[in-house]
């Protein structure tokens, strides 16, 4: 019983069957004679492929959101609401946003205009429209320069009245439902509760736990091969669930980076500092807080962040939950604790606001780039002297990771030359950071001394 | 002129524009190929076992040399490039391909070959080629007046190294090719690349073919710059040789990793350059060596180092000026054209001769610029006259009037003052590119237009669209020439069966050669259609005058389409070919003496920056372009191009880093480790202005070429970057290593650390 997916593209009702369920949809897409979206990177970092889909929005209503369609697997689309570039508009009939792109000269080989058509569809009818640079942030174009697709993004108007993909949102958006399907030899679960995330994870302990799949399929795509067994958690709404009780905050593990930024950034400290250089918006759409930890990168951003928040993280299993501390949740490179039969179901952010709180990420490029040191710096002070300190850093170590003997040596000391000399030297002592594509290991020791200058700098000018 | 946007708009934005690998999904029957890639960047190919791929349901074909019914053996200027090798060049090169019915399982099969290797000692560096004396080349040199005397006899003498990086060209489409049998013993070849002409004869040789029995086909490239210009052809030919052996369509396209890790990039190159001046900053004598890192085998390097030759002056007049460069051979993959083709490299050296003498003078780096700027009766080192020099002038001029460069500069040392961590900069650097094909014989292009009884137009030419804009400038020319309006016009795909023997779109060349090739046959249309317009409106022939879609004479107007219906019934060709070959090029590349180009774009750029001397992370701020295009066929396409080659400057000059690791195997194969400009490093200001007065005679109604020049307008930004670090380090020559990143940035604020080991 192999099942059959479901969903709607361009507004017609599609079943698919057969499948090889490790298909990405971009694939599928474009095998259907759907060729608008491209395929230029095959890791969520060009845009070239992104698609629309609609989601719950605020008040019972939908969004549009743009998202990397070769991040997607097919199966991911059951139950959803897909549009294309071909399904926008047509030559003589052009939505808004092509005939801007048109009017703006904004397309040179072509390419890349697809993904940027669908990027600017989400913009376009969002609620509140980012920044250009921001909603763009996502899709890259090797011939343009962006400028002329940076004032598309400006200037468009509002949807005009009567706009049917407006009216479209003022439904609700399809739910993701539980799903059994398999094709080609290979499996994927999708299931509906907590409960039954854990009971799969418990008698397939060989499958793959997939959340927003930033992480895993980009590497499914560039390694070329997939496990037979994928689990998501794309429909388990326990793991979505986010409170703010008595200060604390509760993040879902499965909660996107986006309904992070919207519900978050400005009650998690650092996160307001963090977010608009998180990936970019077609990824923080998809990628979740769960997946940012679990996929261990030594420079995950959410993870350094949250270390210097205490956060601790709640794993549920078939016999319970536990919480660990996240400074004891990484066990080594790309390695955390959570054991065999357990899921990472949420991360507890404590109610203390830190004094200062400071989120440094250096890159080659200003945004949607990977860090080569992160530096997340909170400090609580009392008349002026450090009571707790908390550093943590990002690509200087086999995981995120704090310098705890730093952060001891600080309490009692005031923020001047003589305790940040000591800290740097306690910070350097605590680290041995590599030389790799993105920086040598002499850059990487010198930021972490300099990126704790500039805090001290920025906490008594 | 013509104020439309590109022609194919439309169909981008609504996801019709087909590309190549869009068709083969689209047809729905194609075999598709993936590479089985070499592990180590030398050795030799002892045995290939084939049976695991074929084992796999799908997979219906593994091709090797066996396959091959004509020579195994390509390359565009010496053919030294084994499309499948028995001894591997470089690390991820393609031994051999396998053919399955989908994507995934042709890539499935590759993973599952098999390849014994004796492994051999490899040159997975431009500095182990030259210490092992590997070189493609013989040194190449041109000189002008006594260097060696202009260099004893300066009042001051200085010298240094410049690196010059390598850069991905990361068109967004990857390299694809098409191929399906004619089912008349020929093949068409839809392929993405700069040179039809070039990939035909390629795949003619491969498949042992006369080229007539190859047709090859572009429809439209998504984006090139020049790395489709020569490596485009080997994945056309193993697509054939998969189409010969299999009898079905066979579709390749590389996913990035592959093409990443199989071709070329910008050359690397290295410079070590003496210079004098004097105590005014004038430079009375520079010699430079350069070597360009080939990479495994020749392509177009050879070609490349003689651009780097040419441009290694700049802008700047210098009386006595000996350059020398060779390309050496490394265990690498073929470096190729790259948009500028050896002039961004060679221009680079030229702005930091600049900026050295300058800072070390300590004289205001603008100030030096300027007075070294060429000037109307120079000539340049290989003995060209500077036509039109005083345009180098007058943009410099009007530009740092329009960008406030005097105010903007008081206005950075004061902010410069107020903050201790954060440091502004500002440069402003000229342009003098010359456009030609350096290759005398290259400058030729063949048209041919057809007017249909109902008055519309059809051209054909020898160029390929790839983003740039050409097809929507000819077709400005077509309409102009004809008198038509642009909507009677069309112009179509690039087709070797139809213009034959064209040179590839390259050498910012293509609306220059194909341009005036289509306005010659357009010329020849209107030649036979004055007559009939003539007896239509009752007035002599040279009354007559095209316009607008009407004839028009004697006070009255005809309709286009009814001439065209006129001459029709008079049994009139309404069919025309047109040629153009470019006059008075030559060059003696012995004597190092001659006249390669025939004209020379002009330009300057202000760019302000400001750097966090905490990480060295930079940010672009403003930035002011003054360019010459001539009288532009399209101003919308020029600014366009203007643009997108300063913002691919910028990301070849600050944030994109090609790193190899220790086996000579590509560690940045993706956009993830590979960092090219995204929309946060489009200037805030970004302000472009094309010159007044701007005629070129030489050229089609007046333009100019627009493709290559405007990256070299980044090196504003290099040069800014170096500002910002001088207003840290203080007076002196500010050291600054290429790409700019924010750790070499650093490094130059802060000083490297002695002990530093190697990155790798």
């Amino acid at each position: 019983m192999g099942g059959a997916l479901h969903f709607v593209l361009n507004g017609e009702p599609v079943e698919v069957a057969g499948v090889d369920p490790r298909t990405t949809l971009l694939h599928w897409l474009r095998a259907r004679g759907l060729t608008g979206a491209k395929e230029a990177c095959g890791e969520g970092e060009c845009g070239a492929c992104a698609v629309v889909s609609v989601v719950p929005g605020r008040d019972g209503g939908s969004r549009y959101v743009a998202q990397n369609a070769c991040l997607l697997l097919l199966p991911e689309a059951d139950g959803a609401e897909i549009w294309t570039v071909e399904g926008f508009g047509r030559a003589g009939a052009l939505h808004p946003v092509q005939q801007a792109i048109v009017a703006a000269h904004g397309s040179q080989c072509g390419y890349c205009t697809p993904g940027f058509v669908a990027a600017l569809f989400a913009h376009h009818y969002a609620a509140h429209r980012p920044a250009p640079e921001q909603a763009l942030a996502g899709n890259l174009c090797r011939c343009t320069g962006y400028r002329a697709l940076r004032e598309v993004a400006a200037g468009l108007p509002a949807p005009a009245a009567g706009d049917p993909f407006a009216a479209r949102l003022r439904a609700p958006a399809p739910a993701a439902r539980a799903l059994h399907y398999e094709a080609a030899g290979a499996r994927f679960d999708r299931p509906g509760s907590l409960a039954g995330a854990l009971e799969l994870r418990a008698r397939h302990p060989e499958a793959v736990l997939l959340a927003g799949g930033t992480d895993l399929v980009a590497e499914l795509n560039q390694r070329g091969s997939a496990p037979r067994h994928l689990i998501s958690l794309g429909a388990v709404a326990e793991l979505r669930a986010c409170a703010g009780r008595g200060g604390t905050v509760t993040i879902g593990a499965g909660a996107t980076w986006r309904e992070i930024e919207e519900r978050f950034a400005g009650r998690v400290p650092l996160f307001a500092q963090l977010l608009p250089r998180f990936a970019s918006p077609l990824v923080r759409e998809r990628a979740t807080l769960g997946g940012n930890l679990m996929t261990a990168s030594p420079v995950g951003d959410g993870a350094v962040a949250l270390l210097a928040l205490d956060a601790e993280a709640e794993l549920a299993s078939p016999h319970g939950s536990r919480r660990v501390p996240l400074h004891e949740f990484f066990a080594g490179y790309r390695r955390t604790v959570v054991g065999p039969g357990e899921i990472l179901a949420a991360v507890h952010v404590p109610a203390a606001p830190p004094s200062l709180a400071r989120f440094h990420k250096v890159t080659k490029r200003e945004l949607d780039d990977i860090a080569c040191v992160s530096a997340a710096i909170a400090l609580w002070l009392d008349g002026g002297t450090v009571t707790r300190a908390r550093l943590a850093f990002g690509g200087v170590a086999p995981t995120p990771a704090r310098a705890l003997a730093a952060e001891q040596a600080l309490v009692g000391r005031r923020l001047d030359a003589a305790s940040l000399a000591a800290c740097q030297a306690a910070v350097a002592a605590a680290f041995r950071p590599i030389s790799d594509v993105r920086a040598s290991a002499a850059y990487r020791s010198a930021l972490l001394g300099s990126l704790l200058a500039r805090t001290w700098a920025e906490a008594s000018p | 002129m013509t104020d439309r946007g590109h022609a194919s708009a439309v169909a981008h934005v609504t996801g019709e524009a087909l590309f190549v690998h869009d068709q083969a999904q689209r047809d729905g029957n194609a075999l598709y190929g993936w590479p089985v890639q070499a592990a180590h960047a030398h050795a030799r190919v002892l045995h290939i076992d084939e049976g695991p791929a074929l084992a796999l349901p799908g997979v219906r074909a593994v091709l090797t040399a066996a396959d091959v019914p004509g020579t195994n053996w390509i390359g565009p200027a010496r053919h030294d490039e084994a499309l499948f090798p028995d001894e591997v060049q470089y690390h991820g090169q393609p031994v051999c391909w396998v053919l399955a019915d989908d994507e995934a399982t042709a890539r499935a099969g590759a993973a599952a070959v098999r390849i014994d290797c004796e492994v051999l000692p490899a040159l997975r560096s431009l500095d182990a080629a030259i210490a092992a004396g590997s070189f493609h080349t013989a040194p190449q040199a041109i000189a002008a007046g006594d260097v060696a005397a202009a260099l004893a006899a300066a009042p001051h003498r200085f010298a240094g190294e410049l690196r010059l990086p390598a850069q991905e060209h990361f068109y967004l489409e990857t390299q694809a090719a098409y191929v399906r049998p004619d089912g008349e013993g020929g093949y068409h070849v839809l392929a993405a690349t700069q040179h039809p002409a070039e990939t035909q004869a390629t795949v003619a040789h491969v498949l042992g073919l006369p080229a007539h029995r190859v047709t090859v086909e572009v429809v439209r490239i998504g984006g090139g710059f020049g790395g489709k210009e020569s490596q485009a052809s080997g994945v056309a030919a193993v697509a054939a040789v998969g189409c010969a052996r299999t009898g079905r369509p066979v579709a390749i396209r590389l996913d990035r990793q592959r093409d990443a890790t199989i071709t070329g990039k910008r050359h690397p190159f290295l410079a070590k350059w003496r210079a004098g001046a004097g105590p005014d900053g004038r430079l009375v004598a520079f010699d430079v060596e350069l070597c360009g890192d080939g990479g495994s085998s020749l392509d177009l390097s050879k070609a490349i180092l003689a651009r780097a030759l040419f441009h290694v002056d700049g802008a700047y007049a210098v009386p006595a000026l000996r350059v020398v460069g060779r390309v050496a051979r490394t265990n690498l993959p073929s470096n190729t054209a790259f948009r500028g083709f050896g002039a961004p490299q060679a221009a680079a050296v030229a702005e930091e001769v600049q900026d050295h003498v300058a800072r070390a003078l300590g004289l205001p780096p603008e100030t030096v610029r300027e007075r070294n700027l060429y000037r109307p009766g120079d000539r340049t080192h290989y003995g060209q006259p500077v036509r039109d020099a005083e345009r180098i002038g007058r943009i410099w001029r009007e530009l740092l009037a329009s960008s406030r460069f005097a105010e903007r500069r008081a206005a950075i040392a004061a902010w410069n003052g107020a903050h201790a961590h954060h440091k502004r900069g500002i440069a402003i650097t000229p342009v003098k590119f010359g456009i030609g094909f350096t290759t005398t014989f290259l400058n030729q292009a063949g048209a041919h237009v057809l007017v249909y009884r109902d008055g519309s137009v059809l051209g054909r030419h020898g160029g390929t669209e790839m983003g740039q804009g050409l097809h929507t400038k000819i077709l400005a020319v077509a309409a102009r020439t004809l008198g038509v309006p642009e909507s009677g016009v069309r112009i179509v795909s690039t087709r070797t069966d139809q213009v034959p023997n064209t040179s590839a779109t390259a050498a910012s060349s293509g609306s220059d050669l194909n341009g005036a090739a289509v306005a010659a046959a357009a010329r020849e249309l209107r030649q036979r259609l004055l007559p009939h317009a003539a007896a239509l409106l009752g007035c002599a022939p040279e009354a007559v005058e095209f316009a607008a879609g009407s004839a028009l004479g004697a006070g009255r107007a005809v309709p286009f389409a009814a001439v065209v219906e006129a001459a029709f019934l008079a049994r009139t060709s309404l069919a025309a070919t047109g040629f153009h070959a470019t006059p008075g090029l030559h060059f003696d590349a012995a004597a190092g003496r001659g006249e390669p180009f025939g004209y020379f774009v002009f330009g300057a750029a202000v760019s302000e920056v400001e750097v966090d001397g905490c990480t060295g992370q930079h940010r672009l701020l403003a930035v002011d372009v003054l360019h010459d295009v001539g009288d532009s066929l399209a101003p919308a396409i020029d600014r366009g191009q203007i643009e997108g080659g300063f913002v691919q400057g910028v990301g070849w000059l600050t944030c994109e880093e090609v790193r190899f690791g220790p086996a000579g195997e590509l560690l940045t194969r993706n956009a993830s480790t590979y960092k090219l400009p995204g929309i946060g490093e489009c200037p805030a200001g970004f302000r472009v202005a094309t010159l007044e007065r701007a005629t070129e005679p030489g050229a089609v109604f007046g333009s100019k070429a627009v493709g290559e020049p405007p990256f070299l307008l980044a090196l504003s930004v290099r040069e800014a970057l170096r500002d910002a670090v001088a207003a840290f380090r203080g007076p002196g020559p500010v050291a600054l290593d290429c790409p700019a990143t924010p750790e070499a940035v650093y490094w130059a604020i802060h000083g490297r650390p002695d002990a530093e080991p190697p990155a790798d």
